[in-house]
């Protein structure tokens, strides 16, 4: 079929990586099994439940839907690029103050979404940000204290 | 399965790909519907185009020669988040904003929905009423097809094989109107429309009504008999005339709601958006700024 391994160079989280993937790898399983960065979950791929939302090039995007080949010379940005320790994100400190976080699974989803939006948008509305977490399912459903830990953490960078 | 993976920078380049992948070649755009088939396995290509690389299909979105221009690669953000977008042609953004989530209208492409084909596509019964124009790159020189004219049976397009879709050109109206778009869905953020209705009023114009989900392509229908005017009539005349408007339709049922389900979400969605498109011509619709 002619198909082969394609040479890649992606900047992760701010380091630049190069790598040979198969074409019909997708991003997420890139992150996941080549960049051995877990933190992005793995649950429908098909776009549906946004627990593998990172930002290509600024934006958020299910990276289930992106082949990994596409973001070729891309810049990534995954859950693994905020803080791992004290002092946290305003969102990471949020989502624990706020107890927004129960199971966890959609959290490093629904944090990179809310991300996306708050440099888009530094001051959204409870409206806002219902909109922009529409695309991230949460089977707890955590959905009210994740809206006001996104709220709060807008605030607190105020 | 694994497939061949092709960027190429040119169209030349392009069509030459083309010719050396004998076999099925699925394009690919924005991947929101195409990555979901390869991932799933239900599309099963030799070989993947991404028509990334086309500068030929990229641009920022344009007023040229009085029309709007949406490249073929412009997303559906970059539609709502257009000033001149919102103000001209409100029912597309309204569509727009209503395709999936964030994240997949960061990704999905106009062209990508139109050239999907599906009867269920957001953004076609709101491209219909505006009239816009499909505007065609193939081996034999450009063309440009109206919306209408593309849809040639669910999931098929008049597009030919070599044929790209470079841009959707929306033509500004000298005339106030109004103009609106509503669906009806069984969950916001995901799942397709069940049924889909956009309006278009103008004054000394026949209403324009566009209608998704409830035919094998979606369908535009136009009010000759004059009943549904920029101003509300009589409602008996306005019911039958909606009704008649409904005849191009042919709803059936499947998972998303039933036969009867969905003829009666047309008939009111049509009275809503009708009211919708009034309203706004009302408020003071614009024409080109």
């Amino acid at each position: 079929m002619g198909t082969s391994l394609h040479e890649l160079s992606v900047t992760v989280n701010g380091q630049l990586r190069t790598l040979r993937v198969p074409p019909h790898h997708t991003l997420l399983r890139m992150l996941r099994d080549d960049l051995d960065l877990t933190g992005t979950k793995e649950c429908c791929t098909e776009g549906e439940c946004g627990a593998c939302t990172v930002l290509l090039d600024g934006t958020a995007v299910d990276s289930c839907l992106v082949l990994a080949v596409e973001a070729d010379g891309a810049e990534l940005t995954t859950i693994e690029a905020l803080a791992d320790d004290e002092p946290l994100d305003p969102l990471q400190a949020a989502f624990v103050e706020r107890g927004a976080v129960q199971c966890g699974f959609c959290i490093p989803g629904m944090i990179m979404t809310a991300k996306s939006l708050l440099a888009d948008n530094p001051q959204p509305s409870r409206a806002d940000v219902v909109e922009a977490v529409a695309g991230n399912l949460c089977r707890c459903g955590g959905y009210t204290f994740i809206v006001e830990a996104v709220l709060a953490a807008a605030e607190a960078e105020r | 399965m694994t497939f061949a993976y092709h960027r190429p920078r040119t169209i030349d380049a392009f069509w030459d790909t083309l010719a050396g992948s004998p076999g099925g070649v699925q394009l690919l755009a924005g991947g929101t519907d195409v990555v979901v088939g390869l991932n799933k396995g239900t599309t099963v290509p030799a070989a993947v185009v991404d028509l990334k690389g086309l500068d030929v299909l990229r641009s920022d979105i344009a007023a040229v020669d009085g029309r709007l221009r949406v490249a073929a690669l412009n997303v559906m953000s970059d539609l709502i988040r257009d000033e001149r977008m919102r103000r001209h042609f409100p029912a597309l953004v309204e569509a727009a904003a209503e395709v999936g989530s964030v994240q997949i209208r960061n990704r999905a492409t106009l062209a990508g929905n139109i050239c999907n084909a599906s009867p269920a596509a957001d953004t076609a019964p709101p491209l219909l009423v505006y009239g816009a124009m499909v505007k065609i790159l193939g081996p034999t020189g450009d063309r440009s097809v109206p919306l209408r004219d593309f849809f040639a049976a669910p999931r098929v397009t008049v597009l030919e094989p070599g044929d790209v879709v470079t841009a959707i050109d929306l033509p500004f109206e000298p005339q106030p109107r109004g103009s609106a778009f509503l669906r009806v869905t069984r969950r916001r953020g995901f799942d397709l429309g069940t049924v889909s209705v956009s309006c278009l009023v103008a004054r000394g114009e026949p209403a324009r009504f566009a209608f998704g989900a409830v035919g094998p392509t979606p369908l535009l229908a136009v009010d000759e008999s004059g009943v549904l005017g920029p101003e509300p009539g009589e409602p008996a005349a306005e019911g039958e005339a909606i009704e008649r408007l409904l005849e191009v339709t042919s709803p059936i049922s499947d998972v998303r709601g039933g036969r009867e389900y969905r003829a009666a979400m047309l008939d009111a969605l049509s009275r809503r958006v009708l009211a919708r498109a009034r309203e706004r011509l009302e408020r003071g619709a614009v024409g080109p700024g």
